[in-house]
């Protein structure tokens, strides 16, 4: 019971952002914003070489530099590694140690080798340039046939074929049978572009000693604010009471900044060191080539049908490279069991069977990224159904819909339990959309001029909420899920509300407010969100899978709740009666059988702090209400179907995207204009992973796209506007209704803008399945099926 | 040591005073001398656009310019867009953004704003076609730039329908 009637209620309301004046404004404040009295600036000394043993690094040049300060190795700091692991056997899993600084051996092209501190980060620039590193050079492993060669070299000893990961799964008794016997076995090979998940701001922080309170402060751009202060109390052998990490103004984060890295653990060993504050700003050649990448994997997957276009089953094979180490708290597991776990997705896959592997490379280790495997996997099995229903004569959409998950809640054959969700209604919706907008007359009418349109779909749902019952499933050795949320009533009646999860351009300070002010019927100018400090909650998992607000919004609304009972036990006590007689309304409580009689929050207020004496023996003073949240199923599924339409010009390769659409369905939206916010920016990562980005090295393992010249993220002139439907199916566990929202964008664009390209190709014989489809890649497939029809 | 360099800079209609190397950016100035910390720094190499100042009321990226080439011009930084504290005296082009969610994490805000800025001074009949390639200077990694674009356009719209009652 809430007190406030469903049209006055700001939750499904777009609100004006809380976010907003200061950004705007120029008053945000990112960490390269932050200047402590007597800061140092840090970089780093990186390797140039891609696999090498480090014979010696020497400082002293660096050392006398004009303006350098000092400059350590990882002899001189003597850090503890950062070791992340899961509780599965060697032959599944092999652990890899990330030095904070290399050591004796370094496995990519940036990987930080020593830390240079500078009065001003000119000076530290010039510090670098006189560092001397010696290597004895080892061959670079830089691709998965490489890898997995009989006899390459090996990036860890302990992990024989340069494999990390590698775990078989579901094997469907009499598979095998199904396949064999199957009237259509159609059969998809791809590759998907290494990534970078790129927010705008890079990763930075400032880290420094406080005396007084006896805490090393580390003001970082994370997502994941309490894992990083458990990582780098281990590593500098601090009690995690004496770590303190602030999160400013994130401009992004995208799963890159939801892991810890090497470089703010060093420039906090600095400050500790040296006893200054000392700032790191990454700049964006490394951010470009050393920091954390995503997404190049490599699937190979049949599927098996029916001849009315049944799938009847799914074998995959699916390769991860997952570049030189394991990142924290993840693991190299993160792509591979994403996209083992997930896969049958939206499907009544009857039958199925996965090895998953992740594989070690001389590259920049991999982060998540904003999707995680579902991006790649979707357009997979996407494009199986696609060439299923070429070759039983079907249409594209009919065939999906055969297959749809429809009766809910459904348990798949990966064992997963999907709630209810809109499947079929997104699917049916999108299509009529798209034959109402008249697509398929234009693309007739292009095809009678020789130009090529073509209509791509993709169908998709994404497991968000997370809770530690489904995070348990991945057998990490830390495993998140829950989240923690207090909230506190001032003397005047405001409130502030603590969460462990980290918006980095979500809108949290908005859509959580949205929760609370609902809940205790309060103006959302009276509500504060404090997010990102460590020391205001005990813990959090921060922001990552599509989980703040599913997780992190029930806890916020059920703490809202416990304030809420406290006020009614004060104001019950007043009046004689129980307080089940009162209840919440705007502003105040008031008696539930006379409710002109009330007792306004500034009046409960001033009872709890400044006249205590007032409150019976069992209430103790203050007003704060905390809940803990976590999910005990799967989680909850949150839907859509996308369609693209793209017109293919043959002369230049170049792929243009006429139009997009996006039916999606998150459950209760919060914030609807937050949440297309999400869908739109979601599905300009998705396209750009489709045609544009992609980190390229030479065979010896150098990165070859080392600033925005070459790593091609798109603009204004390559993403469309995007026209997006909304379905409501509430989710029945989360305490809003609210499902995920963060990544279904970037989930479903690659495989609806890969269909229609190969749907614009359908007269030319040529189809693609790689990503990204660039104009090269286009051109070169036309020109060598001319050649090969030339020859014939 | 240094070439350290004495400069006088006009920024937001205030003169300024500083002692800075001569390889130092106008941008490194601006955020860190002067702590106007606003304008933001995405790429230092001239394509993401996110330091974009007006320079005698043209956009330009202040991360490939030096300090010491901006002496005896006018320039104007995020800061000048609204005058006064308040959260209701953001301007119209400001409030534009918000109506339209053209901004997520703002990373990236203070360069559109100020590319827009000096564009609609020199454009204000822009069309929103036009609007786009402009908007398509910079890079954006949340918004998919289309609540960019309508917030420049519907903020030009406006300006133009105050223009004609006026």
């Amino acid at each position: 019971m809430t007190p406030r009637s469903t049209e006055d209620r700001l939750v499904g309301r777009s609100v004006a952002r809380r976010e907003d004046p200061r950004l705007l404004t120029g008053r945000g404040r990112f960490v390269d914003d932050i200047a402590l009295p007597g800061m140092l600036h840090a970089q780093f000394v990186r390797s140039t070489v891609a696999h090498a043993e480090v014979t010696a690094v020497d400082l002293s040049a660096v050392r006398q530099v004009p303006g350098v300060v000092a400059a350590f190795t990882a002899a001189d700091l003597g850090l503890g590694d950062i070791t992340a692991r899961l509780d599965r056997p060697l032959t599944e899993f092999v652990p890899t140690a990330m030095p904070v600084l290399a050591r004796d051996r370094v496995r990519y092209v940036g990987e930080p080798l020593a830390i240079v501190v500078a009065r001003d980060a000119y000076a530290a620039e010039d510090g670098l340039e006189a560092a001397k590193v010696s290597y004895a050079p080892l061959a670079p492993v830089t691709c998965e046939d490489e890898a997995l060669a009989e006899g390459a070299p090996l990036l860890h000893d302990a992990a024989p074929r340069n494999t990390l990961v590698d775990v078989s799964l579901f094997a469907s008794e009499g598979i095998d049978a199904v396949f064999a016997a199957a009237p259509c076995v159609v059969h998809v090979d791809s590759r998907t572009g290494r990534q970078n998940a790129l927010p705008l701001e890079t990763r930075g922080t400032v880290a420094h000693w406080d005396d007084r309170e006896e805490q090393l402060v580390l003001e970082t751009c994370t997502q994941v604010p309490h894992q990083v202060r458990t990582v780098a109390a281990r590593c500098l052998g601090l009690d995690e009471r004496a770590v303190r990490v602030r999160v400013p103004d994130m401009g992004g984060g995208f799963g890159l900044k939801c892991v810890v890295g090497r470089e703010e653990i060093a420039a906090a060993a600095a400050a500790l060191r040296l006893r200054r504050p000392v700032k790191w700003i990454e700049d964006r050649k490394d951010a470009l080539t050393a920091s954390f990448l995503a997404r190049e994997q490599h699937y190979d997957v049949r599927a098996a049908f029916d001849a009315e276009g049944r799938i009847l089953g799914l074998d995959a094979d699916v390769v991860c490279d997952m570049g030189a180490y394991s990142c924290y708290p993840f693991t190299a597991g993160i792509e591979p069991l994403m996209a083992s776990a997930e896969m049958p997705g939206v499907y009544k896959v009857p039958a199925y069977r996965v090895r998953g592997r992740a594989i070690t490379t001389n590259k920049a280790p991999t982060a998540p990224y904003r999707g995680v495997s579902r991006p790649q996997y979707v357009m997979v099995v996407e494009r199986l159904f696609e060439r299923a229903a070429r070759e039983l004569g079907l249409d594209p959409v009919e065939i999906r819909r055969r297959n749809v998950i429809t009766d809910f809640p459904y348990t798949g054959v990966n064992g997963i339990t999907y709630d209810p969700g809109s499947y079929r209604e997104a699917l049916d919706l999108c299509e009529r959309t798209v034959r109402e907008e008249g697509w398929y007359e234009k693309q007739a009418a292009a095809a009678a001029e020789g130009r090529h349109l073509g209509i791509g779909y993709s169908c998709f749902s994404e497991r968000t909420g997370y809770g530690s019952t489904a995070f348990a499933q991945r057998k990490m050795e830390v495993v998140p899920g829950f989240d923690l949320s207090e909230v506190r009533m001032d003397t005047s009646g405001a409130v502030t509300v603590t969460t462990g999860t980290m918006s980095h351009g979500q809108s949290h300070e908005t859509t959580m407010a949205q929760i609370v002010a609902d809940e205790l019927g309060l103006p959302l100018a009276k509500v504060k969100l404090h997010q990102g400090d460590t020391d205001r909650i005990t813990y959090g998992w921060g922001t990552f899978a599509s989980r703040s607000i599913t997780v992190g919004g029930s806890a916020v609304r059920l703490a809202a709740a416990e304030l809420g009972k406290k006020l009614r036990r004060i104001a019950a006590a007043r009046w004689g009666v129980a307080p089940e007689e009162t209840e919440c309304g705007e502003g105040c409580v008031r008696r539930r059988d006379e409710p002109a009689v009330s007792l306004s929050y500034e009046q409960l207020a001033e009872i709890a702090y400044l006249k205590a004496h007032l409150l019976p023996k069992d209430i103790a003073p203050g007003l704060t209400g905390t809940a803990a949240f976590d999910v005990f199923n799967d989680g909850t599924f949150s839907n859509a179907t996308h369609a693209c339409v793209v017109e293919l010009h043959e002369g230049t390769g170049q792929v243009e995207i006429l139009r997009y659409l996006c039916v999606e369905d998150c459950g209760v939206a919060i914030n609807p204009q937050v949440v297309e916010g999400q869908c739109r920016g979601g599905i300009a990562q998705g396209i750009a992973g489709a045609l544009f980005e992609q980190v390229t090295y030479d065979a010896q393992g150098e990165p070859s796209a080392t600033g925005f010249m070459d790593y091609k993220v798109p603009t204004a002139h390559e993403i469309p506007d995007v026209a997006i439907h909304h379905l409501e199916t509430p989710c029945a566990f989360t305490e809003t209704g609210a499902k995920g929202a963060g990544e279904g964008g970037t989930i479903g664009a690659p495989a609806a803008v890969l269909n229609a390209v190969n749907d614009a190709l359908r007269t030319t014989g040529v189809e693609l399945d790689h990503t990204p489809i660039t104009p090269e890649a286009v051109h070169n497939a036309l020109r060598r099926q001319r050649t090969l029809e030339h020859t014939r | 040591m240094t070439d350290l360099q004495l400069m006088t800079l006009d920024v937001n209609g205030e003169e300024h005073e500083v002692v800075a190397e001569s390889r130092r950016t106008l941008v490194d100035v601006l955020r860190h001398d002067l702590r106007l910390t606003g304008t933001h720094v995405g790429c230092e190499h001239g394509i993401c656009g996110a330091c974009t100042v007006l320079v005698d009321d043209r956009p330009v990226r202040a991360c490939l310019m030096f300090a010491a080439q901006a002496e005896g011009t006018r320039i104007r930084t995020v800061e000048s867009l609204s005058q006064g504290t308040g959260e209701c005296e953001l301007s119209d082009l400001q409030r534009a953004f918000s109506e339209h969610h053209g901004l997520q994490c703002g990373f990236c805000t203070p360069g559109f704003l100020m590319l827009a800025e000096g564009f609609l001074a020199e454009r204000p009949d822009a069309s929103k076609e036009e609007i786009r390639e402009v908007v398509a200077a910079n890079l954006c990694r949340c918004t998919g730039y289309q609540t960019i674009v309508e917030a420049i356009d519907d903020c030009a719209a406006a300006r133009r329908r105050a223009g004609k009652e006026n």
